[in-house]
């Protein structure tokens, strides 16, 4: 029980401070860096509520896809970061008051908050399922209408990035393997007599 | 109804639609550029298939996926709409596709694949499922809309709608969490259970994040910013496309959800949808008129029709959600009917898209420009066509529920809004002519010529649409 608490008040603070060190990092790359450490630790607070499917799907898909690709995306763009923020101060009024009137609005909910008279009820612990296998039983049955259309979704989503970004442009010189290999000699190689000090 | 059972002939329409595209995407994929017809072809069938299927099956009506997918009367009203809408609208592209040389077999495919979503939404009776359905339908919305990504506008119109409609669906999402947070359930019927005593400001903060995350997809006021720049910048069929279809799913699981998901809040989101509704008619009216380009004006137009469409739904009875049934089948013929003769604007092969261009149409093609006339008394709601039906009932409806400032206010800016209806129509009739058009194409005449013939002749018959409207508005009750 005490080295839960201590490995919870380690992840907690870890995240915390690297959530911050996301926002405060001038450099982007280091935010991005941030950012994934803090996903690491808050797939660690989720080993510890025994969750351990959802660490791993924040490991598998926010580390090593989301947020790779943010990496990719700030080291290839070449965005002017001090451009960006020069508005800052011309927005700032209109910026400001959104954010007061969400903030008053949080605040206004939180304080109105009332206990649902139906509360949802948390899944019995149970030793003999997993999280992963439990999650595969109702994926599949119950939820199986909510499954295919994600996976319809994600294909349309495919569909439209080969759409919108394939192009046969002509005039590129592409490598056609089939065409290099039925290379002959005969095809490959012009034998000339060149006639001296004359050059072709 | 057993809620639990798992029926797949509740589903059958959207399978047919899925497998269908699934098997389109191969044809296509395996035959390459030379399929494009084919796959078009075909595409115009599966739709056809799925249209015949809502209309005559009844067995399809019924509960699935443990209440996550609902089939009613009202569904299958709503989604015969859509398949409508799609239909047409991708007939209707045919000629100008093949005017543009847009290759690509993607085009249908992905058409179908926004219907599947329609289809999904419509049903949707559950969270989850209505926003997996949004998503899907949008997302290839967002494609079509870029898909002539050579010309800039339409590169910027696929932009501008892609970034606004992610802001939209984070708005959705958080209304949906808090609604799940305060009712502890997913479902609509559960929901409306569990809110059943008193709303909390927590739930009321969710329901403006969910009506302003549908509000953005049916384009209302105060989120209608991206209509009229997506409307110019799409290729036309597309904007045809825009105009018809979604918004009819987007409608139908707006009622649904107030229906179902809150009628024992309904004087909270009675208000705000009060509000969303006289404000868009109210831009409606007043912005359209400035407007030269006639897809520019038709986004205004439609932005003005959904809030009219908006006060059945402030109204909350069987009346008013069989006024908005109504008003979105007459609302459907009315835009595809327009969008046909907008097509058949071309001067020497090129399409034109400006007001000034009808000028004197009476006399150079009188019959299109008879439909045309036709098509505006109606969007103007002129007695005795079918707009002005679709009107009545909804403001009946309004009346009915003791709304009559919302209902008078409505009669009034349809007055405002009648003047750049009948602008057109005045160009069309004694201005100087211009250059004549091109001759309409065949599908041209035909959605055209067939929706004035429904809204003229729809006087004469129209127990068949009202009827089917208000067993549609039982359903739901």
């Amino acid at each position: 029980m005490l080295a839960q608490a201590f490995f919870f008040w380690i992840f907690a603070a870890v995240l915390v401070g690297s959530a911050l060190a996301v926002i405060l990092a001038r450099n982007p790359v280091h935010s991005v860096l941030f950012l994934i450490l803090a996903f690491v630790n808050a797939s660690g607070l989720f080993v510890l509520m025994g969750a351990e499917f959802l660490a791993m799907i924040l490991i598998v898909v926010y580390v090593g896809a989301v947020a790779v690709l943010f990496l990719f995306v700030i080291m290839l763009l070449d965005v002017d970061f001090a451009q960006l923020k020069q508005g800052f101060v011309q927005y700032l009024p209109i910026g400001g008051l959104i954010a007061i009137c969400v903030g008053f609005e949080l605040w206004y909910v939180t304080a109105g908050w009332t206990r649902s008279p139906h509360p949802a009820a948390a899944a019995a612990p149970t030793a003999l399922v997993g999280n992963t296998k439990a999650l595969g039983l109702v994926i599949y049955t119950r939820y199986a209408f909510f499954f295919e259309a994600a996976g319809l979704i994600l294909l349309t989503a495919m569909i439209g990035a080969i759409v919108l970004t394939l192009r046969h442009k002509v005039g590129v010189k592409r490598q056609d393997i089939a065409e290099q290999v039925a290379r002959s000699p005969a095809t490959a190689v012009e034998l000339r007599k060149v006639a001296s000090r004359a050059g072709i | 109804m057993n809620v639990t059972a798992l029926s797949l002939p509740v589903v059958m329409p959207e399978l047919i639609l899925s497998l269908g595209a699934l098997a389109l995407i191969l044809i296509g994929a395996l035959r390459g550029e030379r399929s494009v017809w084919l796959v078009t072809e075909l595409a115009v069938a599966l739709l056809g298939v799925a249209l015949a299927v809502v209309v005559f099956d009844k067995r399809t009506e019924g509960v699935t996926f443990y209440g996550a997918f609902t089939n009613d009367g009202f569904a299958r009203f709503m989604k015969a709409l859509a398949l409508i809408g799609s239909l047409t609208s991708l007939l209707l592209s045919l000629d100008f596709l093949r005017h543009h040389r847009y290759g690509g077999f993607e085009f249908p495919i992905l058409m179908v694949l926004s219907t599947i979503g329609m289809m999904m939404l419509i049903s949707a009776s559950d969270f989850i499922a209505l926003y997996l359905g949004l998503e899907l339908m949008s997302l290839s919305l967002y494609v079509v809309a870029a898909y002539r990504r050579d010309d800039m506008r339409s590169s910027e119109a696929g932009l501008k709608y892609f970034v606004l409609g992610a802001l939209s669906s984070g708005m959705l999402l958080y209304g949906m969490s808090l609604m799940y947070g305060f009712s502890g359930t997913v479902n609509f019927k559960g929901v409306a259970e569990a809110l059943s005593g008193h709303a909390p400001v927590g739930v009321v903060f969710g329901l403006v994040f969910i009506i302003a995350g549908l509000a953005f997809k049916i384009s209302a006021v105060p989120f209608h910013m991206w209509t009229p720049d997506v409307y110019e910048g799409a290729p036309t069929p597309v904007t045809t496309f825009f105009a018809s279809a979604p918004k009819m799913a987007a409608m139908a699981v707006i009622v649904r959800i107030m229906l179902t998901a809150f009628p024992h809040i309904s004087t909270e989101w009675r208000q705000i949808v009060t509000f969303v509704s006289i404000a868009s008619m109210a831009l409606g009216s007043f912005a359209a008129i400035g407007q030269t380009n006639i897809k520019r004006l038709m986004a205004y137009s439609s932005i003005g029709h959904m809030g009219f469409a908006l006060v059945g739904v402030a109204a909350g009875s069987v009346e008013g959600a069989q006024g908005v049934a109504l008003y979105m089948a007459i609302y459907l013929v009315m835009t595809l009917g327009t969008f046909a003769g907008v097509l058949s604007m071309r001067r020497n092969g090129e399409y034109v898209e400006t007001i000034a261009d009808l000028a004197g149409l009476s006399r150079t093609n009188p019959s299109m420009a008879f439909f045309l006339a036709a098509m505006m008394f109606s969007l103007a709601g002129v007695p005795p066509l079918g707009g002005f039906f679709a009107k009545f009932y909804v403001f009946a409806a309004a009346m009915n529920a003791g709304l009559y400032g919302l209902a008078v206010i409505g009669v009034l800016l349809s007055a405002v809004g009648a003047f750049y209806y009948l602008r057109i129509v005045k160009i069309m009739y004694f201005d100087e002519a211009a250059q004549p058009f091109d001759a309409p194409k065949t599908t041209q005449r035909i959605v055209l010529g067939l929706s004035s013939a429904v809204l003229i002749l729809g006087v004469f018959v129209p127990a068949p649409l009202t009827s089917a409207a208000l067993a549609a508005a039982k359903s739901l009750f």
